[in-house]
């Protein structure tokens, strides 16, 4: 099995390329990556002139619903969005039904992820039994089992206690505690972001505190043990300067942003849809704006997109009795180039860093976001001239809970390859 | 009265209606003042038509103002219980409605705990949507009623003074009052702890005070609040004793506001918490005329509307 990607401009920020290159792929691997390689016998050939070549993207947080609400979304049909999306590796939360405190269900995960055998699924085990903030989970046994991360996502951890045995414990695991900083006591029944609009459109509130208390906290923790803790989906200005501060500091912390909260902002809530409910919640234009900044300055490290699919009815309701979340992986791309890269805002090289060397490395998914000869061949593979326009008829993902829905833009994926394999590719409806 | 021309499909909020609109509305509602004082308070206006009463929480004055204001009006009106409905069966929302709109009403009328429910019937239903109260967004009748007590009784909507005192933050009548005010380019004094009265609501253009005085003072209008006991409970206040000791109307407080001030409340009203009980009884106080009123501006705003089945939004 042999594939050749003939003259693509090669971006690889982790081996410092940015140049027209071939690439040979053989039995799943990088061969060699060179100037000019010729064809052999035998060997496919992918023309990938005018396409930028990316080492295979990878999503950090994202919702399977799999086991338990696969109405929602399933390990397949999440797989088959990801391969859209130019995902060749994703990271699955834990609040699963049941929920991934425990071996099996991480084995389960892993087991049908290879049965679907599109992209390389990467479970997060919950941090507490049940996500129920009171008791650790079996980490080592999870390791052992194949969790790369650990995270009670949603629940947040609210014990300073408990986050910082867990910071500790994970120490020794060498792997990535993920918190989603959310203090529930200020947050409550919070619905919008708290201030004017949530004031005068009579929606309950969710101060942006309820994310930087718990975000200072974990950095004062964090100070001291020196472990890995990554902040996912932070939303704030004020997050962002805390996070700034602490790595002057040079506390161990990384950090994703999501595309919705890096393009919209809470204003879009005067419709009252539903589909513009998510948490955290769309904040002001100043945040926004601080996200991007947080992005240049690299206090920003990934670009995730908290890919939570429901199903049309769960979504069209009161606003207040609709879930958050919304869904990201097939559009996440394209809304980022179009928006930040073609405005200049982001260098695409940046771009690539975001969406794969650096969660490969906050992961801690060795052999992967970067082009070298002998890691897994995953590519994504982009051609930054077509134009698109998101339409829910081309989702593969289960669910339509997508607030960029109707938008138009440049920039879109031409081919994804998992190991060697191209599963997916825009053309031929792969 | 004057030929005018209303502009709207719906009633979700004062903050949809022009200032001519809201004129309209007064104008159409003092006309029909006269029908409720009559010895057979019914015109045929909305014969034919039907009305339903949507209502998913308890409500004794709007449901019977509405009730009565489309029977004065010869319309035909359902009341949706909700306490018997199929929502105990967890049907959804949309499907409640589609079943009601399947029997071809011209209006609903809905009522609903959750804020911006109206607005989301507006992108399904074909009815005739009036927004009742939706959590602690708009209460726009309730507004216009008031704006209408306030114009019999000062003769006029402009120039004013207007204090509104207690849980601004989860009070609809509050912000459709605010709005209409802002609108009406009147000043606009909100009063209460500040953990019920965020600085914020000074963008909508009223000022805010804490101080119960100085926010009374000069005042043409007082329009007090429910103290909701569940809001002590959450901690929105300490307890119920200390709230009345700060921000309680009285005859002393009331004194500082204008000679001609009248005393406003929506109901219903707690003696002896958020306001002195002989001053609920006293000569500035509208409370009661308020609640006639109400029917006038329903029937305005029923009439106006006339139920007449467009073609959805989307």
């Amino acid at each position: 099995m042999k594939l050749l990607i003939k003259s693509g401009r090669l971006i690889d920020p982790a081996g410092a390329v940015d140049q027209v290159m071939d690439i040979l792929i053989e039995n799943g691997k990088f061969k060699e990556i060179a100037k000019s390689i010729k064809k052999v016998s035998g060997c496919s050939v992918i023309d990938a002139k005018e396409l930028i070549v990316a080492p295979g993207f990878i999503d950090m947080h994202t919702h399977l619903r799999e086991p338990g609400q696969e109405n929602k979304e399933s390990i397949a049909s999440g797989s088959q969005a990801a391969a859209r999306g130019g995902f060749t590796s994703i990271a699955c939360m834990a609040n699963t039904e049941p929920v991934n405190d425990n071996r099996s269900v991480t084995e389960f995960i892993i087991a049908r992820a290879r049965q679907v055998g599109l992209v390389n699924i990467f479970p997060i085990a919950a941090v507490s039994k049940g996500q129920l903030g009171e008791n650790l989970v079996e980490m080592a046994d999870l390791v052992e089992g194949g969790a790369v991360a650990f995270s009670d996502d949603g629940h947040c951890v609210m014990k300073a206690d408990l986050i910082r045995k867990a910071l500790e414990y994970a120490k020794m695991l060498d792997v990535p505690i993920i918190e989603h900083p959310e203090d529930h006591s200020i947050s409550a029944e919070g619905q919008v972001n708290e201030g004017f609009i949530s004031y005068k459109y009579g929606l309950r509130g969710i101060l942006k505190a309820a994310e930087e208390v718990i975000v200072a906290r974990d950095l004062i923790l964090q100070e001291r043990i020196r472990s890995r803790l990554h902040l996912t989906h932070i939303s704030t200005a004020g997050s962002v300067e805390l996070i700034r501060n602490a790595r002057k500091m040079k506390t161990p912390v990384s950090a994703d942003a999501t595309p919705h909260h890096l393009l919209l902002n809470e204003e879009l809530i005067l419709s009252y849809n539903p589909v513009y409910k998510v948490k955290p919640p769309l904040r002001t234009e100043a945040d926004r704006l601080e996200l991007i900044r947080g992005l240049q300055d690299g206090t920003i490290d990934c670009i995730a997109s908290d890919h939570a699919p429901h199903t049309r009815d769960d979504k069209d309701k009161e606003f207040e009795f609709a879930p958050f979340g919304v869904i990201g992986m097939e559009t996440s791309f394209s809304v980022v180039y179009d928006r930040l890269v073609r405005s200049k805002l982001l260098t695409l090289n940046r771009l690539v860093e975001l969406f794969s060397t650096n969660p490969a490395r906050v992961l801690g998914l060795k052999n992967r976001g970067r082009v070298k000869p002998g890691y897994p061949a995953d590519l994504t593979m982009l051609n930054l001239k077509k134009r698109f326009k998101i339409e829910e008829k081309d989702f593969r993902s289960k669910a339509n809970n997508c607030p960029f829905l109707g938008w138009e833009g440049q920039g879109a994926i031409e081919h994804t390859i998992v190991s060697g394999n191209v599963v997916y590719s825009r053309k031929n409806r792969v | 009265m004057k030929e005018r021309i209303f502009s709207q499909d719906h009633l979700l909020g004062i903050e949809q209606l022009s200032v001519d609109d809201i004129e309209t509305i007064l104008e159409t509602a003092e006309a029909f003042i006269e029908v409720s004082s009559r010895e057979v308070k019914k015109v045929p206006a909305l014969k034919g038509k039907t009305v339903v009463n949507l209502f998913f929480e308890n409500s004794t004055r709007t449901r019977s103002s509405f009730e009565i204001a489309a029977k004065r009006l010869s319309a035909d009106l359902i009341n949706f219980n909700s306490s018997i409905s199929s929502l105990k069966k967890g049907e959804a929302l949309k499907d409640t409605v589609l079943t009601l709109e399947a029997m071809n009403p011209h209006i609903i009328v809905i009522r609903h705990s959750a804020s911006g429910s109206p607005h989301y019937l507006t992108t399904f239903a074909r009815s005739s949507i009036i927004n009742a109260g939706d959590g602690f967004h708009e209460h726009p009748t309730q507004a216009l009623l008031d704006a209408l007590t306030i114009q019999q009784r000062l003769k006029t909507l402009r120039g004013l003074k207007i204090a509104i005192i207690g849980d601004i933050l989860h009070s609809r009548v509050a912000r459709s009052n605010i709005i209409l005010h802002q609108k009406m380019g009147n000043e606009i004094a909100l009063i209460g702890p500040p953990s019920l009265v965020p600085r914020e609501f000074e963008k909508m253009g009223a000022s805010v005070y804490y101080d119960i005085r100085s926010g009374v003072k000069a005042a043409d209008v007082v329009m007090m609040l429910r103290v909701q006991e569940e809001r002590g409970a959450r901690n929105y206040f300490p307890s119920i004793r200390e709230y009345r000791n700060r921000f309680a109307i009285n005859r002393e407080i009331f004194a500082l506001a204008k000679k001609s001030a009248i005393l406003m409340h929506p109901g219903p009203i707690n003696r002896d918490v958020e306001i002195e009980t002989s001053m609920a009884d006293s000569e500035q106080s509208v409370i009661l005329q308020q609640v006639t009123n109400g029917i006038a501006v329903r029937m305005a705003v029923l009439y106006l509307l006339k139920g007449e089945i467009h073609e959805t939004l989307n």
